[in-house]
Parts: structure tokens; C-alpha cells; sequence
């Protein structure tokens, strides 16, 4: 019983992490309609962010900071690689992108080396809840992410700017014709994908307190899958994607036969979801026109 | 007669064909060769036949596969175990080479096939993703295999065969993945796929069988990267799951880019350099430097995708062409837009500008466009 219920949080706040990374890729795939390898990266750059700016021995300051780094860093590849390419063909803007994810994890190993480093940024420890050992870092990750969740989809639906990304998902040109400055829009997207991946890069921090260069092109993918199975370009897909692959992990990593194959068995879900059912569980079927 | 003999067709075969015949008289006749260059040498043919067969599905059918290094490990893994099993019944001779490469050929088209299949269903950032999901599946089942079988994390040991042969054998292989590569794509089959990728619903409605291309595409591109594999695990001497990661299929895919998109020459010099300075800069980059040389790749990648597809410099990138500098420079005979004969023309596989050109020709007869009184069409 403490077994399943340890399991099942580990699940959810790993869950929550995933969550968050898709929701970048969700938003802006179904803004811009283009695949943000690079996005995994930024979780990392916002980890090394909070290394360096922990020295200072304010947590709150370095998270802050790591923020407005991953929102300018997020915001000045949009402009430099992915703007000229608007209109261009989708396999251009694909590899620009996994270009940038190169440069990114090539960039923070020539500035960081490639030996990890270690930073706390807050201590937790862990308390008994129903019996199971249960780390405070989890809940808190939970916590955060469902507020910021609810916060996001109140934005999209409620505000202006959250209405017109709605009207540019659905319709670039109209959106156009009706006002919206679409190439605002499209940066606000990748500012909000972009701090997301920065708290994605805390909670990585919370929960193992060590970073390479490569600690966020593997949760990158894996929240991919997760934008994938929710339906990608919906926000609360994002959010069931998230967490089901985490509960997912988190039960084949307690069970020794197939633990080591845990990567693989994700992964192998994500090519059943597209194989089954391409567009997820929650998204939208598209016809193509010619 | 002659006028009509395409050479640039050709080219690589010979340039490849008399080179190989240069090294292999040398070293058969008893004349030595470095052992860095002949390392040098194996890993560009291995460079090559990847960066040829990826070619294939990036450049001329239009979709991006992240997962060649995976088909790359299938085909190193058995290819290597097969050398490993015959190496006591037959020894360790042509025959056994021959039996390896065939079987990792053959299993690496096994596993395109059933990554073909959803690649019939998927296209651009999906299929990407699921062939990233392939590779990355291929690595961890290899990774956790038992010592008696795969190697496990130890890797696989695989028979040494003498340098001074294996060699002239990867070139052989080049050259005949350069035929069956370029014969593909100069064939009806090789056209229909080009079709596909300009325009999949257009190619559909000339009739083209659409998911029997792409599968057949998927399944050429990964067979060859199956050879790679087995030659690789020989010039290796041992295969470790994890040198095929997400990253050795950017390296490839870098040679593709770099070589320019739907250019077989270019890919085979693009792999020819990259892997030239692969070596050299290992010597001099090491440690944390080594990096270096990724973030040069990352670099080239976006630099020349950007060049080369933003909607913006399209005036500038036909001003300045290299294809148009090359031209005249060497005043070249084969100029597609001097020919006069319309047959010889075909012969030029279309780009898609050049597709684009031919859609656009307005075809309505001049007397009928202004029936409408309003100036024309539209």
C-alpha cells in the first residue's frame, strides 16, 4: 500500500514536470505549427541559470532569474532562427531546430564543461503521509504546476492576448485580417513555453540536484510524447499526457524486470498513440486540403 | 553522340572507382599505408553510404528521419554477431563478410519496413519523433542484453579482419550503394518519390502508390545504413550501443544539410570532409574542447537551412548560386537551361523551384483568358 501510494506521487510530480515541458511544445505547436526541439534545452539553460545565480544564496532570485533568462533566450531564438523561416517548408524549420538544440547543449559544455554540477536550491526533506515516505519537493512540484495549470488556462481563455492565441491556432490568416499581430503572438507563445521550461528546470533541480548539458534533451522528448498522447495544441491534453507518463514511469521504474527498459517503453507508447490514434486523446482531427 | 554521354552522373563512380583501384593496387602490392589513413578511409566510406541512403528519405522524399543511427545499430549488432558465429565454421575470410553484411542489410530493412509502416500514416515533426523514438528504443534493448548474447554494456566484439582488405570491401560497398541509389532515384520509382515530396495529394492523383514509395524508400534508406552498421562494427572491432545515439544521427544528418538536400555528389563530399575533419580535429580539440566541433555542426545546420529556405533572401540566394558560379566557370556542356532538346531536359531531376516553375505555366490558350472580361484569370 505505501509501495503504490509512494509510486503513484512520484508518478504525479514527475508527472507535473512532464506537464509542464508539454505544454510549451503544445502551445507552440499549435501556434507556430512547428516542433521546438530546442525547448528540451531550455530546461537546461534555466538549470545552469539557477547554478550560477545560487552563489548569491537567494533562491528566489536565481528562480526569477532563471525565468527572465529562459523567456529572453526563448524569445531571441525565435527571432534568429525560426522567424525567417516562417513560410518555409516544414522539414527547414524542423532541423533549424534541432540545429539550436545542438547549439544550445554545445554551448553550455564549451561554458560548463561536461562534468555535472551539484546545486540545492531548496532543502526538502520528506514526510509520512498514510504510511509511505513521501519527499516535500514531490508535492510542491505537483502543487506548482497544477496552480500554474489553472492559471494558464484561465489566461488563454479569459484574456485578450490568451483569446487571440486561440484565434491564431485556428486560423492564421483570419486572425490576421481580424487584428491580431500574429508575430506578437507567436512570441509571446515561445515567452511562456520558455519560462515554463525554466520552472521545468527547477523542479529537475529538486528533485536530483545535479546538471549536465544534456539534462534536458531526454525529459524534452519524453514530454513530447506526453504533448503527443494528450493531442498536441490542447492544454489540458498536455496536462493528462503529462501525468500518465508519469505514473507510467515511475511504475516501470519499481518493477526490477523491466526497469532498465523503461525509455523504451515509453516510447513504444508514444508510436502506439500515433499508430492508433495520430491525433492523442484530446486533440483535434485535421483534414488536409489541398 | 557523346554530347549526350551525362558524365556528371557518373562522376562519383569513377572518381570513387579509380581511387579505390590507386589504394588497393598499393597496399595489395605490398606497399604500406598508413594505418591512421586507412582508418581515415573506412570511416568515409562508412560516412558516405549513411549519408547517401539518408539522402534518400531527407532529400528526395521530404521527411526527416532521426533515427538512422538506430538502423545503423541493428545492422551493426547482427551483422557483427553473425561475423561472430561464422567466424569458427568458415573462418575469417570473404565468404563470412559477405553472410554479415548481407544479414545486417537484411534485418535493418526488416526494422525500415516497420518504421515505414507508420511513416505511411505520419509526416513532418511525427514521423521525425517516431523515428527519434525508434532509435532510442534500439539503443536501450541493445544496451540491456545479456554478455552471452549482445554484449550488454560491454559491447559487442566482432572478428578482426585485416585492415588491409576491409577497406577496398567498404569502397566496393559505396560504389554499389552509389548504383543502387542513383539508379533508384533516375528510375520511374525515383521520380514518383520526388512527386511525393513536392506535392503528396498532387502525386496521389497521377496515380502514384503513395504508401508503396515511401515504404520502398524507407526500406532502401535503412538496408544501406544496416551496411554501414556491419562495417562499422568490423572497422571498430566492437560495437557499443550507446555511439548510436540522437547525436550520431544529427552528425549524419549534418552531412545530408551540408551537402545540400536532394544531391547525392554533395552528400558524398559533404561525409567525405565531415569525417576528414572529424579526425583531424580530434587531434588538436580534446577534452571539453572537442564540443567545439558540435557547436561548429550546429552552426552549419542552421546557417545553411536558413540560407537556403528563408522566404526572404530568395532573390539573393538566386543571384548568388554556387551551382550557377560552377557553371560558369567550368563553361559547363550540361546546362539544363541551354539544352534544346525538351528529353534531355527530363533528365535533370526537377527541384521543387524548377516543379513550382512548371505548375505555374499558365496553360489557358491566350484567345480563351479573356472571356471573362475582367483581364484574365483572376
Amino acid at each position: 500500500m505505501e509501495l503504490i501510494l509512494s509510486t503513484l506521487i512520484n508518478g504525479l510530480s514527475l508527472g507535473g514536470i512532464y506537464a509542464m515541458i508539454a505544454l510549451g511544445y503544445t502551445m507552440v505547436y499549435g501556434i507556430a505549427k512547428m516542433l521546438n526541439f530546442a525547448h528540451g534545452d531550455i530546461i537546461m539553460v534555466g538549470g545552469y541559470v539557477i547554478y550560477v545565480f545560487m552563489a548569491t544564496q537567494n533562491p528566489l532570485l536565481a528562480i526569477l532569474m532563471a525565468v527572465v533568462f529562459c523567456v529572453i533566450l526563448g524569445i531571441v531564438i525565435e527571432k534568429v532562427a525560426y522567424k525567417p523561416l516562417r513560410g518555409a517548408s516544414p522539414l527547414a524549420v524542423l532541423i533549424t531546430a534541432i540545429g539550436v538544440s545542438y547549439l544550445l547543449q554545445s554551448l553550455a559544455q564549451i561554458i560548463f564543461g561536461s562534468a555535472s554540477k551539484m546545486v540545492t536550491v531548496f532543502e526538502f526533506g520528506s514526510v509520512k503521509f498514510l504510511g509511505a515516505n513521501v519527499q516535500i519537493s514531490s508535492l510542491v512540484t505537483l502543487a506548482v504546476t497544477i496552480v500554474v495549470m489553472i492559471c494558464l488556462t484561465l489566461f488563454v481563455k479569459c484574456t485578450r492576448v490568451g483569446r487571440a492565441m486561440i484565434a491564431v491556432s485556428e486560423d492564421k490568416g483570419a486572425a490576421q485580417l481580424m487584428g491580431i499581430n500574429v508575430n506578437r503572438i507567436i512570441t509571446i507563445t515561445f515567452a511562456i513555453g520558455s519560462s515554463l521550461a525554466a520552472l521545468a528546470g527547477l523542479f529537475y533541480l529538486l528533485k536530483a540536484p545535479t546538471i549536465t548539458n544534456t539534462l534536458g534533451a531526454m525529459p524534452g522528448i519524453k514530454a513530447f510524447t506526453a504533448a503527443v498522447i494528450g493531442g498536441i495544441g490542447s492544454i489540458p491534453g498536455a496536462m493528462l499526457g503529462g501525468i500518465l507518463l508519469g505514473i507510467v514511469e515511475a511504475i516501470s521504474y519499481k518493477i526490477t524486470a523491466i526497469a532498465p527498459y523503461t525509455d523504451a517503453i515509453e516510447f513504444s507508447i508514444l508510436i502506439i498513440i500515433l499508430l492508433v490514434r495520430p491525433t492523442g486523446f484530446l486533440g483535434k482531427k485535421r483534414r488536409e486540403k489541398v | 553522340m557523346f554530347k549526350k554521354f551525362k558524365i556528371n552522373h557518373y562522376i562519383n563512380y569513377i572518381i570513387i572507382g579509380i581511387m579505390t583501384a590507386v589504394l588497393a593496387a598499393i597496399t595489395l602490392t605490398g606497399g604500406r599505408l598508413d594505418s591512421s589513413f586507412i582508418y581515415m578511409l573506412e570511416k568515409m566510406a562508412i560516412s558516405i553510404i549513411l549519408a547517401v541512403s539518408l539522402s534518400l528519405v531527407v532529400g528526395f522524399l521530404g521527411e526527416l528521419s532521426l533515427g538512422h543511427a538506430g538502423f545503423m545499430c541493428v545492422g551493426a549488432y547482427l551483422g557483427g554477431k553473425t561475423a561472430c558465429l561464422l567466424e569458427p565454421l568458415l573462418g575469417n575470410g570473404i565468404l563470412t563478410f559477405i553472410i554479415s553484411i548481407l544479414v545486417g542489410a537484411a534485418v535493418a530493412a526488416v526494422c525500415g519496413i516497420i518504421i515505414g509502416i507508420p511513416a505511411l500514416r505520419l509526416r513532418g515533426d511525427y514521423l521525425a519523433i517516431v523515428t527519434l523514438a525508434f532509435g532510442e528504443i534500439v539503443k536501450s534493448l541493445f544496451q540491456n542484453t545479456s554478455e552471452e548474447s549482445f554484449g550488454g554494456t560491454l559491447g559487442l566484439d566482432t572478428p578482426r579482419y585485416d585492415k588491409k582488405y576491409l577497406f577496398i570491401f567498404a569502397f566496393i560497398l559505396v560504389l554499389v550503394t552509389l548504383a543502387v541509389v542513383q539508379n533508384f532515384i533516375r528510375s520511374k520509382h525515383g521520380r514518383a518519390v520526388t512527386a511525393i515530396r513536392d506535392n503528396e495529394i498532387a502525386a496521389r492523383a497521377t496515380g502514384i502508390n503513395v504508401t508503396k514509395y515511401k515504404l520502398l524508400t524507407f526500406t532502401l534508406s535503412a538496408t544501406f545504413a544496416g551496411v554501414a552498421g556491419v562495417l562499422y562494427s568490423f572497422s571498430n572491432y566492437t560495437v557499443q550501443s550507446l555511439t548510436f545515439g540522437y547525436n550520431y544521427s544529427i552528425d549524419i544528418l549534418v552531412m545530408v544539410v551540408l551537402g545540400g538536400m536532394g544531391s547525392i555528389n554533395g552528400s558524398i563530399i559533404a561525409a567525405t570532409l565531415i569525417t576528414f575533419l572529424d579526425i583531424k580535429l580530434a587531434t588538436v580539440l580534446t577534452g571539453d574542447l572537442a564540443v567545439l566541433q558540435n557547436l561548429i555542426y550546429a552552426l552549419i545546420l542552421i546557417i545553411i537551412v536558413v540560407y537556403n529556405n528563408a522566404p526572404a533572401l530568395k532573390g539573393f540566394r538566386e543571384k548568388y548560386n554556387l551551382n550557377i558560379f560552377m557553371r560558369k566557370l567550368l563553361r559547363h556542356k550540361h546546362d539544363p537551361s541551354k539544352i534544346k532538346d525538351d528529353a534531355a531536359k527530363w533528365d535533370v531531376v526537377p527541384t521543387k523551384i524548377e516543379m513550382n516553375e512548371v505548375l505555374s505555366i499558365d496553360l489557358t490558350p491566350p484567345e480563351a483568358r479573356d472571356l471573362t472580361g475582367k483581364g484574365g484569370k483572376k
